[in-house]
């Protein structure tokens, strides 16, 4: 994954605009940002992003790569969509931020610690092992994310909810029923396939 | 041959044992009192939510929504899909609006498709729909209000919107930031809606509630205090993820912030159903953490 970065840088030089809209998906509308910051003020979780969809778009006209792609900030992201509805240049900002954490995710540069991100990936991989979500698998995947001893804590202090889910036979407390999959996950993986390499060959992560 | 006919997509969460059965089950009565037939995908999988997108980029991401469009499209042509999550129907619109924006995109999902044989049946024309939606606009109130018999009188409920049943597509054409429907139909039910509930479109943190959870408990605690403040005897919502974050949390939030939040939150299924004059365990109620002791009373009535 390094080497894909630094074919990336360069290949771009000191154009990071310029990466971006030809690696990010709806990369290309960045441009199109006239630094109103009414996105600014719209996420749920402002005061935990250090630089504010806006500020984001603007340290990528200024091309400060590392600092965008290493930033926790996208993965501070809900998808709540107040940005979309309310950007009057009518940005997908929603999808600029999950397009610029998956691609630093995938160039291996993303910021390390961020627990959505180990989350997310989390997720992906028990939703595409059968195709449907196993919510027992996720939650203790989530808790034991930090090791043994910070997921046996974690479980602790999430008992009394798992208990209430259960207890309204609203979680399968063996994952047996629920989750089980779809009858087509062998076409699953097969497209996924297929879908990752089309995908990755379109945007040369395998260089 | 029912009133109406729909291709369904019921999504994850939705299954037997998952986080909200209890919101199936109440569909499921309410459909059958308004004459609505629910055709499920055959195999239907799941949407990858937003959250997905770190592990499955854009195309991944696609195809899996692109199989559901052309499962429906094969086994239940002409009818509309509509889904009863947020994340689900969000997820396939999605999709379905970026494939036809783009040649590139059309071309490399067909390929995608042919793994699973399915480029054939993908047409991509079927209406994509949330199941409020399809309420509102192809039943209406008037006919919402048909089958009531026991109306929710003196019941006061905040309507929770929520993010995603609301942006972007919106729903009847309402507006982003006051929709108004799910007030009427607690209206259409006999129910009081509380009309200043200030956090209706306010973000419940959404799948950051489990791994950013105290960041997310700021919003939880805005969500559930307003319609406390306002004498709210419950919160009602048309998203399976708003009803879970916005419920479950509820205690450790009070241990954190020394509130003493007891806050039932239900979905708008349960309410019809029970304006419906079902019971309790048709509407699904027997499924909430916190009870929902009004409603209880008067489906035992
Ligand atoms: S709202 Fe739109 S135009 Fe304004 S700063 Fe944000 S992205 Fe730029
Ligand atoms: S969708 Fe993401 S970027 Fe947009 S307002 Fe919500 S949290 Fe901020």
């Amino acid at each position: 994954m390094g080497s894909t970065n630094t074919a990336k840088v360069d290949r771009y030089k000191n154009n990071f605009l310029k990466e971006v809209e030809e690696n990010v998906e709806e990369g290309d509308w960045v441009r199109m940002c006239m630094q109103c910051g009414v996105c600014a003020g719209s996420c749920p979780l402002g005061p935990h992003w250090d630089h504010p969809p806006q500020e984001i778009f603007m340290m990528i006209r200024a091309g400060k790569r590392d600092e965008v792609l290493a930033s926790d900030s996208m993965w501070m992201c809900t998808s709540c969509y107040n940005c979309i509805v309310r950007c009057p240049r009518e940005l997908p900002i929603t999808h600029i931020m999950h397009g610029l954490a998956n691609y630093a995710h995938r160039l291996g540069v993303a910021h390390q610690e961020n627990p959505t991100r180990r989350f997310a990936q989390m997720f992906w991989n028990n939703v595409t092992k059968t195709g449907r979500a196993n919510e027992l698998k996720i939650s203790l995947g989530l808790y034991f994310m930090d090791g043994f001893m910070n997921g046996i804590k974690k479980s602790l202090a999430m008992k009394k909810i798992g208990i209430g889910m259960f207890m309204t036979g609203r979680l399968d407390p063996f994952g047996l029923v629920q989750g089980r999959g779809c009858k087509g996950s062998g076409d699953i993986d097969k497209m996924l396939k297929k879908a990752f390499e089309i995908e990755d060959h379109r945007k040369g992560y395998n260089s | 041959m029912a009133k109406y006919t729909y291709s369904f997509y019921p999504g994850c969460s939705s299954e037997k044992k998952a986080s909200a059965s209890n919101m199936m089950t109440s569909v499921e009565t309410m459909c059958s009192k308004l004459d609505i037939q629910l055709n499920e995908i055959p195999d239907w999988n799941c949407c990858s939510a937003s959250i997905g997108y770190c592990g499955g980029g854009e195309l991944p991401r696609l195809a899996m929504n692109a199989r559901n469009i052309a499962l429906s499209e094969q086994h239940n042509p002409e009818q509309d899909i509509v889904a009863t999550c947020a994340a689900c129907w969000l997820g396939t619109r999605e999709c379905q609006e970026r494939i036809r924006q783009s040649e590139t995109i059309l071309t490399d999902t067909l390929e995608v498709l042919k793994e699973a044989g399915l480029e054939r049946h993908f047409k991509n024309e079927v209406k994509v729909r949330h199941m409020v939606e399809s309420l509102i606009e192809d039943i209406g109130y008037e006919e919402m209000a048909a089958p009531v018999v026991k109306p929710l009188e003196g019941v006061k409920v905040a309507g929770y919107v929520g993010c995603q049943t609301n942006r972007p597509f919106g729903i009847d054409g309402e507006s982003f930031e006051n929709p108004k429907y799910l007030d009427k139909i607690v209206e259409t039910v006999g129910g009081e809606p509380i009309e200043d509930y200030d956090k209706k479109v306010t973000c419940c943190g959404g799948a950051l509630a489990f791994s950013e959870p105290e960041k997310s408990f700021a919003q939880i605690k805005d969500i559930v205090e307003s319609a406390h403040d306002r004498g709210a005897d419950l919160i009602v919502t048309p998203c399976p993820v708003c009803q879970m974050n916005v419920e479950i949390y509820q205690q450790q939030i009070n241990h954190q912030y020394g509130t003493s939040f007891n806050m039932p939150v239900t979905y708008y299924s349960q309410l019809m159903s029970v304006a419906y004059g079902s019971s309790a365990k048709e509407a699904g109620l027997n499924g909430q953490i916190i009870r929902a002791k009004k409603l209880e009373d008067i489906a035992g009535k």
